[in-house]
């Protein structure tokens, strides 16, 4: 049939521009960010390439016997699993509430749940750190008014994690929220109908219909938000720098330093690797979870 | 019932009060007169509304020069993702040649790599391309993405198939059937990947920083965290700074939102 063949052919011209930009500006550095890391890509060889050379798993080894990795590992970790279920709680707390049958300007609350997920990272980061500011700070001065003693936030490294898992909740719960309300919405109102007719209470309700009917919203939200979470930036590098002590520095982090700052591409690519390697393993296990119940 | 009612809308203004005080107070801080956000006891309102932070935005530091430099890069992204992401996503949900659901799915699995895994051999290609520290290399890791290229193959595939192969009968190019009936068609999803495409870009953080060296190519975020390491105890310009940064991307959301919620319950039904 000629007409298949012509679309054959408007599909190649289609597909080329894309093809083409994602193969060789996502899949070849991919793959050439895996054997960078097997290299020792250096300051030297960004001179002059020829003087790189392959030296087998010897990155790997050196970062797994790093203090600097681990507890960037460590950090990152903190970040993903108290900020990600953190965040997906509020997100489903938030969008029950403004579900709730009967809600009135329902679209106005949503909007402005929703308002800081579209502000630029940098530029909330940089509010909240003057809201951190210990003297001078606007959460600071609210505990105080409540008998709370002041807390050094970013300049503590206890406290220092918590501050910006605050601030990545408070950027990131309207878009799952969103997520969640197409989920509830997407639940025929009958079950709930009949549900109360048989006598069952709110509890009952969530339980065994509400929770249930937003399974595969729950899995999605749960992967695309650690996988977002893992890749902790921005945060730390406006506000903190990575300090005190390391306490905020991320494997992302660890990665632009090494990278940029010291010229170290191969062992840069080595973090990106483990970054890559955590994430998936995170995403395998929630699919297992899901897939066991 | 009533007192139910009370405590509801006692949540729901909570939940906004916390989730716009941040953003309320770096309009508020941004409209004071050097060192006053900075004063105990602490004020919410400025006492004299004043300009004069912006204004030395623009005449004192070379603000202006970023903001150029955001639109531009955010606004070629924009133009090219749309075009690159619908020509793939239409082929990809509508066009029958051999092998198109393989390569999909292969396309898809980039879904599970981050981008950062790539970023550092992309620097050093980018270098090898003499595209360091240019616009070009700055907006090119937005042109084609697989989002994107997901996002209007879903729509397309709601496409009536007998009104495209009408006009294929009745003689119509490839080219007319894409332009004339499927363009059209799908323009709503164009609009939510555009809308995605600007935010993401303009809210870019990492990769500029990689790429742009030179501050006059700078773009507002980068600008604002260079800024932010300088004029760290001049609170009240910082906060005019952020406003300028922040300003453009509530606009842009509040008058595409419908579109913008489209695109996340879209990505969402089929990961």
């Amino acid at each position: 049939m000629s007409l298949e063949r012509e679309q054959a052919k408007a599909a190649r011209w289609f597909l080329t521009p894309a093809l083409l930009l994602i193969g060789m500006f996502f899949f070849l550095p991919v793959v050439a960010g895996l054997l960078l890391s097997f290299t020792d890509f250096d300051i030297y060889a960004v001179a002059s390439p020829d003087r790189v050379r392959f030296v087998g798993w010897r990155n790997y080894a050196d970062l797994l016997e790093s203090d600097t990795f681990w507890s960037a590992v460590r950090n990152t970790l903190y970040f993903v699993l108290v900020g990600a279920p953190l965040s997906v709680l509020v997100s489903l707390a938030t969008a029950l509430l403004v579900n709730t049958p009967g809600v009135k300007l329902q679209g106005l609350f949503r909007t402005i749940y929703f308002a800081p997920v579209v502000t630029p990272l940098v530029a909330v980061a940089i509010v909240w750190r003057y809201l951190y500011h210990p003297r001078y700070g606007l959460l600071n001065h609210w505990m105080e008014a409540v008998g709370i003693d002041a807390i050094d936030w970013l300049g503590d490294p206890r406290w220092s994690m918590p501050a910006i898992i605050l601030l990545a909740v408070w950027k990131n719960f309207g878009y799952n929220m969103i997520i969640f309300v197409a989920g509830l919405q997407a639940i025929p109102r009958e079950l709930y109908e009949a549900a109360s007719v048989d006598g069952a209470g709110p509890w009952w309700r969530f339980r065994y219909i509400t929770a249930p009917s937003l399974g595969p919203a729950f899995l999605f939200v749960g992967i695309t938000t650690m996988v977002g979470f893992f890749q902790l930036f921005a945060e730390p590098y406006v506000m903190t720098q990575g300090g005190p002590l390391g306490s905020t520095r991320s494997l992302l982090l660890l990665m632009y330093e090494e990278g940029f700052r010291w010229w170290r591409l191969g062992v840069a690519s080595t973090v990106a690797v483990l970054l890559f390697g955590f994430t998936l393993a995170g995403t395998l296990l929630q699919l297992r979870f899901s897939r066991g119940r | 019932m009533r007192s139910r009612a009370i405590l509801l809308y006692a949540l729901l203004l909570g939940v906004a009060a916390l989730t716009l005080v941040p953003l309320l107070w770096m309009v508020a801080a941004s409209f004071m007169s050097p060192g006053e956000a900075t004063t105990l006891p602490l004020r919410l309102v400025p006492r004299h509304p004043t300009f004069e932070n912006y204004l030395h935005l623009f005449t004192r530091l070379d603000l202006a020069r970023n903001f150029a430099n955001s639109v531009l890069i955010t606004v070629l992204a924009t133009c090219g993702s749309v075009v690159v992401n619908t020509m793939a996503g239409y082929a990809f949900g509508k066009l029958i040649f051999p092998g198109r659901d393989r390569l999909f799915r292969a396309l898809t699995l980039a879904l599970l790599v981050p981008a950062q895994v790539g970023m550092l051999p992309l620097f050093l290609l980018l270098r090898e391309l003499g595209l360091v520290n240019t616009y070009m290399g700055a907006l090119i890791p937005y042109m084609a993405s697989v989002f994107g290229i997901f996002l209007i193959r879903q729509y397309a595939l709601s496409l009536p198939g007998d009104l495209l192969d009408a006009a294929r009968v009745d003689g119509a190019s490839e080219f007319r059937v894409f332009w004339w009936i499927v363009v059209p068609t799908i323009k709503p999803i164009m609009v939510t990947l555009a809308t995605f495409t600007f935010l993401s870009a303009w809210n870019d953080f990492m990769w500029p920083l990689i790429i742009l060296t030179d501050s006059d190519k700078h773009t507002l975020p980068l600008a604002l965290a260079n800024l932010s390491g300088e004029h760290v105890l001049d609170t009240e310009l910082m906060m005019a700074g952020s406003m300028l940064t922040v300003l453009p991307a509530l606009l842009v959301f509040l008058a595409f939102q419908r579109s913008y919620m489209r695109g996340i319950t879209a990505g969402s039904v089929k990961g």
